[in-house]
């Protein structure tokens, strides 16, 4: 019997994570995670600047799903205020954070398959990745901190380059996931890593409040897409993959049939993109929230992603709550880990897809 | 220990079909550029540091130091000063401090300018050895860049 320490600089943490391990040979014992090396205050941040300071942020707090963070919060002072994006706003919304997603989830499938000791498909999915960042660049002005949504609406609209490259994409990743499948997923030796390793149960998902993919790897269909529609999601037609294995493969398997039904929402909602202005027209200048309480949810790459807020009515918050998706999928690391040996447990880490300063915000 | 020879005949299919793939890869063009040599273009609407606009009439900045940049800056990084002179109306500005060692890229100040008279730079190669090099003067950026 021994400890060791994993991280908090170590390759397969992928951000400041440590994770103390008390080891039995090759077996683990109990595992611990030690968050709170990144931890930078954003809750707090939120309490000493206007609303509208605090939108960089939001993109900061899961750097790899900048979109979807920003639409939770631009969502919940919208429902506050009472106020309606445009139409157009609102399917630019979900084309950009439907982009956001596949390549949050090729950063994941590099870095995920880099922890199994596969080099290659590093490359190709950053590659892949590459496409949608210039796409997002070329509208928003930056390549991951986006920042692009505005209580409202959006800070500008997206031109014909940005429509032709979306269609663009959508015809050349559907290729590429084909290949991912014969190069990757039909892989003998990632299929002897993944297949029946770290298993978790739908109980233990609910118990520790684990969303995303992972609770959709465990056999419940739950997407907040779904659960609480919002924006224009109602109006698209996706589906939502389950696997009910409950093991590596399984949470494998949905994120790579996500990235097909993101490429299904964006192809829908640019064909249906409608003209008009990408901002509404009542949005006062200096913004006073009414007091209360409001919440609203987004789906982001990793889960389900909240953001609640309370008012006192002024021009600052009295308290933002952020809701990540990363820290829950953590906490039943624990558990699920037990009598794992070590390499099957870098394995769970990862199809856990966590983004430490997610974890620690 | 006895492989069965299902697995055998598994293990070889999937290691010829992904070299497959990576022979196809090899006779596609190169996607990386040899960057110090050669550089890629910024987008119009990349967002590096801001600068002062000049107005193309009077050759001077457009910026007559209203603040309402430095108030909208969640970071703090903008100090603007400003003198009225003599016979005109507006204040002209006569210092704008950027601290870029804070400055997150947001674009805040761009937004809140009602007269456009800040804009995003296009750089992007700012290293540097020492901090006093992100805190710049972008009046007397302007002003230099004039001579």
């Amino acid at each position: 019997m021994f400890t060791l320490n994993l991280g908090p600089q170590h390759p397969a943490t992928h951000g400041v994570l440590r994770v103390k391990m008390t080891m039995d040979g090759e077996y683990i014992r109990r595992a611990e995670p030690v968050p709170g090396y990144i931890h930078r205050m954003h809750e707090k941040m939120g309490e000493n600047r206007t609303w509208a300071q605090y939108l960089p942020n939001t993109s900061r707090v899961d750097y790899l799903s900048a979109m979807h963070y920003t639409h939770a919060y631009v969502g919940v002072v919208e429902r506050a205020l009472g106020l309606k994006p445009p139409p157009r706003a609102e399917y630019i919304r979900v084309i950009t954070s439907e982009l956001n997603r596949i390549s949050s989830h090729l950063v994941w499938l590099g870095a995920f398959l880099l922890d199994l000791g596969g080099f290659t498909p590093l490359l190709y999915a950053f590659d892949d990745r590459e496409k949608i960042l210039d796409l997002l660049e070329g509208i928003t002005g930056a390549r991951l901190t986006y920042c692009y949504y505005r209580f409202g609406g959006l800070c500008n609209d997206v031109d014909d380059t940005f429509v032709r490259g979306a269609q663009e994409f959508v015809a050349y990743m559907r290729p590429r996931l084909s290949m991912y499948q014969t190069l990757v997923t039909d892989n003998i030796i990632l299929q002897k890593r993944l297949v029946g390793i770290g298993l978790i149960t739908s109980e233990q998902c609910r118990k520790y409040g684990a969303t995303g993919p992972v609770i959709r790897g465990s056999g419940v269909a739950y997407d907040v897409r779904r659960v609480e529609p919002y924006s224009v999601y109602p109006e698209l037609d996706f589906d939502i993959p389950v696997f009910p294995e409950g093991d590596s493969m399984a949470r494998y398997r949905v994120r790579m049939e996500e990235m097909a039904q993101s490429l299904r929402i964006i192809e829908q909602a640019l064909a249906r993109l409608p003209d008009g202005p990408v901002m509404a027209a009542n949005v006062p200048r200096v913004l006073k929230l009414p007091a209360g309480d409001y919440c609203y949810a987004v789906e982001a790459a990793r889960g389900r992603f909240m953001v609640r807020i309370v008012s006192d009515g002024g021009e600052v918050p009295y308290r933002v709550k952020l809701r990540t998706p990363s820290f829950s999928n953590l906490s039943l690391f624990e558990e699920t880990s037990r009598g794992l040996l070590l390499p099957d447990a870098i394995a769970l880490l990862g199809s856990l897809d966590l983004v430490i300063p997610d974890v620690d915000r | 220990m006895k492989v069965p020879l299902r697995d055998l005949g598994r293990g070889l299919w999937s290691l010829l079909s992904g070299m497959r793939v990576t022979l196809g890869q090899f006779f596609k063009p190169t996607v990386t550029v040899h960057y110090p040599h050669q550089a890629l273009k910024m987008p119009p609407r990349f967002r590096g540091h801001i600068e002062l606009v000049r107005d193309p009439e009077t050759g001077k900045a457009i910026c007559y130091a209203c603040k309402l940049c430095e108030r909208a800056c969640p970071s703090d990084c903008i100090t603007v000063e400003g003198v009225k002179l003599e016979g005109d109306k507006k204040k002209s500005v006569t210092e704008y401090r950027l601290d870029f060692t804070k400055c997150s890229l947001c674009g805040a100040c761009v937004e809140a300018c009602k007269s456009n008279a800040i804009r995003f730079s296009h750089e992007y190669n700012l290293a540097g050895r020492s901090k006093e090099q992100f805190i710049m003067d972008l009046f007397k950026r302007l002003e230099a860049e004039g001579k």
